[in-house]
């Protein structure tokens, strides 16, 4: 099957090319959409989504090529088939959007995600939290008597994992950035 | 070339850059630089209106009426929000404007400082694209941009908001050209391979139908033009969206009608029973599909439009084009001709047949009176001694809208101005201004309800001062007509607010306005109170009193589909059901 890389402006936006386009099976798609670093682009983007009620599961947005103003936003977005072409088309139409990426569809891509996990514990709980960190890869990077703060890096999947197990350990809070994304290969 | 001038200059001199002879608009604090360079020469006219909204339908009218884009300036704070209206308006019906807005200056913006609102941020849902511009050196750039955006691909309206610090201060003017928009330039040119798959739907074809929309219009006169020629040289049958009316001339042999909510007989029956949809620049909208599940059940569907978003939005297409009408058109008629022009010709005699039967029911159709005026008779009277003339067609929303495009034949694009996305009452009369500016000797008419004109009525003043001669044509039933016929069949009978009481008298208002008012409430007297609107050289509001309760047909209740559309009053009570309730 092709791969669903809406260009501006290309007519490969069909409903030929969707797995199953009558599908209404919601899939989780991450998107990569490149953008003019102008005032305003973000609230576009994130205001499209609310205005028509597509779903946003992670947002990850930072400026990518400073001479170039560009900017990449990577949204893992949620929706049947016909939503996602929708909404892909429907970022592509926003002036200072230059390319939008479907990397569900363009082949797996490497998503990872960081996130840092605060455990409060003492004892037992504190020692099998590192023991569980060492195996997760995660880092150290704050210490107390009663608590650690880790860094861990990963998919997502990952990283929910991880918090799962911390949880009963004393998982005082989290911070995790969202995903960023890249397609494989050249 | 560059030149050193104030941001004010810049705007002036940019407008002049891009051939903009009138702009609309009214003053205020955060636009008197602006306002003081307009005073200062003589090449763009400016229109003051009496309320912003008017100014935004009037650059509506002005656009659609010429293929130009339509230009406003507006102040900052209520200025810019009296404009959301007309750019939500635009931007639905694909209108090219830019709206120039005032803004406090750079140093106060966030302080909730006099006259402050975020245009920027309230406008951003209702506008193709908007700018704010924060330094007198990007405004002549961003200007450049601002026409580009609002014409090129699916045209729609930008905003570009200035602070007054912007205004005042000296920057270097940059020309038109030096410009170009990287991120955005839309593909006007369609596959081939799928022109190609196309032309051969159009070859084997037994019941085809072309669905044409306001995409048409937009794409220029020379897409129209093509569009008749494919008509007439494939002899398939023709229906529009209200948007798309003109077109193809009413007059035309293969004219079904309008299609839609209320739309004929013979174009919904078509749509619902052919086997090839070919729709050329329209978007599938609610009034025109009903029922989705039952949306022309058999057909292969094909959709060219510019706009990759409006493909497969609300309907799953079998053959989709990506690309501008006019240029999509000019290569299909090549291939197909080059492929030796093709028909199913036994396949089109009888869809033709069937079709024939359809138009045979006279779904248009009314009860004359010869005590009352049907609102239906006021507006065939109208067509019949307005049609020869170089003649523009306004209209506000409700009933009279729908009667208007059921009753009145438009034989050219860009003669019909009407709010169709939106449904905006009070569009039709500042946009008659608007239409009449571009036009100073055509006959415009802005065909209105008593209601709807109400809002924004005060754009008389702007008619008379602007000595523009626009003739407002009220079907005065002195109710909320439209909601009325929906209560009726839907609500029981209860006429919940739809009456319009306390109506001013529209002659004496026309007089207060300093413009001629006319009444007339018998059939009999008609004919000649329009020709005495006709024969007035000045601004006219014509009060014509009509038959109070009568409903628009044909209609297809909300959530039906197009073979199960109303014909006449006979048993329409409750004939929207609870499903179809829930919709608008
Ligand atoms: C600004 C606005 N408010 C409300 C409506 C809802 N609406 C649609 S038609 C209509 C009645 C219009 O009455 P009138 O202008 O007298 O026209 P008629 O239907 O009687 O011909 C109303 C209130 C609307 N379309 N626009």
């Amino acid at each position: 099957m092709a791969a669903l890389n809406i260009k501006k402006g290309s007519t490969s936006h069909s409903a030929y090319e969707l797995r199953d386009p009558n599908s209404q099976v919601a899939e989780s798609h991450t998107l990569a959409v490149l953008v003019d670093n102008e005032a305003g682009v973000l609230a576009r983007v994130i205001g499209l989504f609310s205005g028509r009620g597509y779903n946003i599961d992670s947002l990850t947005v930072a400026e990518v090529d400073h001479l170039g103003h560009r900017s990449r936003i990577t949204v893992v977005t949620r929706g049947t088939p016909a939503v996602i072409e929708q909404i892909k088309a429907q970022l592509g139409r926003i002036v200072p959007v230059h390319e939008v990426h479907d990397l569900t569809v363009e082949g797996r891509a490497v998503e990872r995600e960081l996130a840092l996990f605060k455990v409060v514990a003492t004892g037992e709980k504190r020692i099998e939290s590192l023991r569980l960190a060492e195996i997760f890869r995660a880092n150290v990077v704050d210490s107390t008597l009663e608590s650690f703060v880790f860094e861990i890096t990963g998919t997502p999947e990952k990283i929910d994992a991880f918090a799962d197990l911390m949880r009963p350990l004393g998982l005082a809070d989290v911070a995790r950035t969202g995903v960023a994304a890249l397609s494989r290969g050249v | 070339m560059s030149q050193s001038m104030t941001g004010a200059a810049m705007v002036v001199k940019a407008l002049k850059d891009h051939g903009v002879e009138v702009v609309f608009g009214y003053p205020g604090g955060a636009v008197l630089p602006i306002y003081d360079e307009i005073f200062q020469q003589n090449e763009i006219i400016h229109v003051l209106v009496r309320h912003e909204q008017g100014a935004v339908h009037a650059a509506e009218g002005y656009a659609r009426s010429t293929g130009k884009p339509g230009v406003v300036i507006v102040t900052s704070g209520p200025g810019a929000t009296n404009a959301v209206t007309g750019l939500t308006d635009a931007l639905l019906d694909s209108i090219p404007l830019v709206v120039l807005s005032g803004q406090v200056p750079t140093f106060m913006i966030g302080t909730d400082g006099f006259q402050e609102a975020d245009t920027v941020g309230i406008t951003r849902p209702c506008t193709k694209h908007n700018w704010l511009v924060k330094d007198t050196d990007q405004l002549a750039e961003t200007i450049h941009r601002g026409f580009h955006v609002a014409t090129s691909g699916r045209p729609g309206p930008v905003l570009i908001d200035i602070p007054k610090d912007v205004q005042f201060a000296t920057g270097t003017y940059v020309g038109p050209k030096t410009v170009r928009v990287e991120s955005y330039q839309p593909k006007v040119k369609g596959d081939i391979a799928a022109i190609t798959r196309l032309a051969e739907l159009i070859e084997t074809a037994e019941r085809p139908v072309f669905y044409t929309g306001g995409g048409v219009i937009n794409s220029g006169p020379g897409a129209s033009q093509l569009l008749r020629e494919l008509v007439d040289a494939t002899g398939f049958p023709i229906t529009s969206t209200l948007m798309g009316l003109g077109a193809y001339p009413a007059s035309g042999k293969n004219w079904l009608g309008m299609l839609g909510m209320h739309g004929l007989y013979e174009a919904n029956l078509a749509m619902h029973g052919c086997d090839l949809m070919i729709n050329l620049g329209a978007r599938f909208d609610d009034r025109i599909t009903g029922r989705l599940a039952d949306f022309s059940p058999r057909s292969t569907k094909v959709h060219v439009d510019i706009d990759a978003s409006s493909i497969n939005k609300v309907i799953r297409v079998d053959l989709p084009i990506l690309g501008d009408v006019g240029h999509v058109l000019e290569d299909l008629l090549k291939v197909w001709k080059s492929r030796g022009r093709r028909l199913n010709k036994p396949g089109l005699a009888k869809w033709w047949g069937q079709i024939e039967g359809w138009k045979a029911k006279k779904c248009l159709d009314y009860k004359n009176s010869s005590s009352v005026i049907k609102p239906q008779y006021a507006l065939e009277r109208l067509e019949a001694l307005t049609k020869s003339r170089d003649r523009y067609i306004c209209t506000e929303v409700g009933q009279h809208q729908m009667w208007a495009a059921q009753y009145m034949g438009f034989e050219a694009p860009n003669r019909w101005m009407t709010s169709g996305g939106l449904g905006t009452m009070g569009y039709g009369l500042p946009a008659s201004i608007g239409v009449q500016m571009a036009h100073p000797e055509a006959l415009v008419i802005n065909v209105a309800g008593d209601a709807s004109f109400l809002m924004n009525m005060q754009e008389m003043g702007t008619a008379v001062q602007f000595r523009l001669p626009v003739k407002q044509f009220i079907l005065n039933n002195e109710r909320l007509g439209m909601v009325r016929q929906w209560q009726q069949l839907l609500h029981g009978e209860r006429y919940s607010q739809s009456w319009s009481e306390a109506l001013p008298d529209f002659v004496k208002l026309a007089e207060a306005f300093g413009a001629k008012g006319i009444r007339c409430s018998d059939p009999a007297k008609l004919d000649a109170a329009i020709a005495e609107m006709l024969a007035y050289d000045g601004p006219v509001i014509f009060d014509c009193m009509v038959e109070k309760h009568e409903n628009c047909f044909p209609m297809i209740p909300s959530g039906k589909a197009h073979n199960e559309m109303l014909m006449g009053d006979a048993a329409t009570e409750g004939a929207i059901q609870a499903g179809g309730a829930v919709l608008v």
